[in-house]
């Protein structure tokens, strides 16, 4: 399990191959990767804020439970802080497994879980001022189908 | 113990964190100690529906006890990923 934290930017392509080439006997690994996204042209700066050490926790528990729940032979999971621009990559979660019914879905448990249990905050800086991201119903509603 | 505070609940305190002396048995009472401190106190902590709480790093709701804990953090709903 390899868990990070970090105001780095990262190369998806570098840590999918990495994540892939350490695997032994896995059939399948799924990615996901979060693009922080500019609508309608207003963006300027999308900022991060976390919760250090929390965040860290909550991540790792996050990652465990997948585990507990599905065949896995690991789980990759990158998310970044700080100051990020339109088409940077937010964050990423890769699984490998067995089979790909169980990284496909270990990854998307991974991504609903993330989106609101584990402690970070967006806020949008623009041309019109600056406002946080606010959590959105869907995002709770999709934990209840785990 | 320490309160932290995230998101725009820090922005409207001012800090990010606080180092309070509490005989507060629950989350909720704390949060009663922190209103009647000041008005950007209170105004931050109005809409308890709009917060969520963390006792020592975990998740917990207004209503969990806080004998013991070191360090108890209020925030918004989280938007990661």
């Amino acid at each position: 399990m390899d868990i990070r934290v970090q105001e780095a930017a990262f190369d998806l392509g570098d840590e999918a191959r990495a994540f892939a080439a350490r695997q032994s006997g896995m059939g399948a690994v799924v990615t996901f990767t979060g693009i922080v996204r500019d609508v309608g042209g207003r963006l300027d700066v999308m900022e991060i804020e976390h919760y250090p050490g929390m965040t860290e926790r909550a991540l790792t528990k996050i990652a465990q439970e997948a585990r507990a729940r599905w065949s896995l032979g690991d789980v990759l999971i990158v998310h970044r802080y700080g100051r990020l621009r339109a088409d940077e990559t937010i964050m990423m979660v890769a699984t490998a497994a067995r089979h790909r019914a169980d990284a496909f879905q270990a990854a998307q448990f991974l991504m609903d879980y993330l989106k609101s249990r584990a402690p970070f905050w967006k806020k949008e800086h623009g041309r019109d001022g600056a406002a946080w991201v606010a959590a959105r119903d869907e995002d709770e509603v999709a934990l209840d189908r785990w | 113990m320490d309160v932290l505070y995230f998101a725009w609940v820090r922005e409207r305190i001012g800090h990010p964190r606080d180092r309070v002396d509490t005989q507060a048995a629950t989350v909720r009472e704390l949060v009663a100690e922190l209103r009647a401190r000041e008005d950007r106190y209170a105004a931050a902590f109005a809409d308890l529906s709009a917060l969520r709480v963390a006792v020592d790093q975990e998740l917990t709701d207004f209503d969990a006890p806080l004998a013991g804990a070191r360090e108890v953090a209020f925030f918004p709903p989280m938007t990661g990923g």
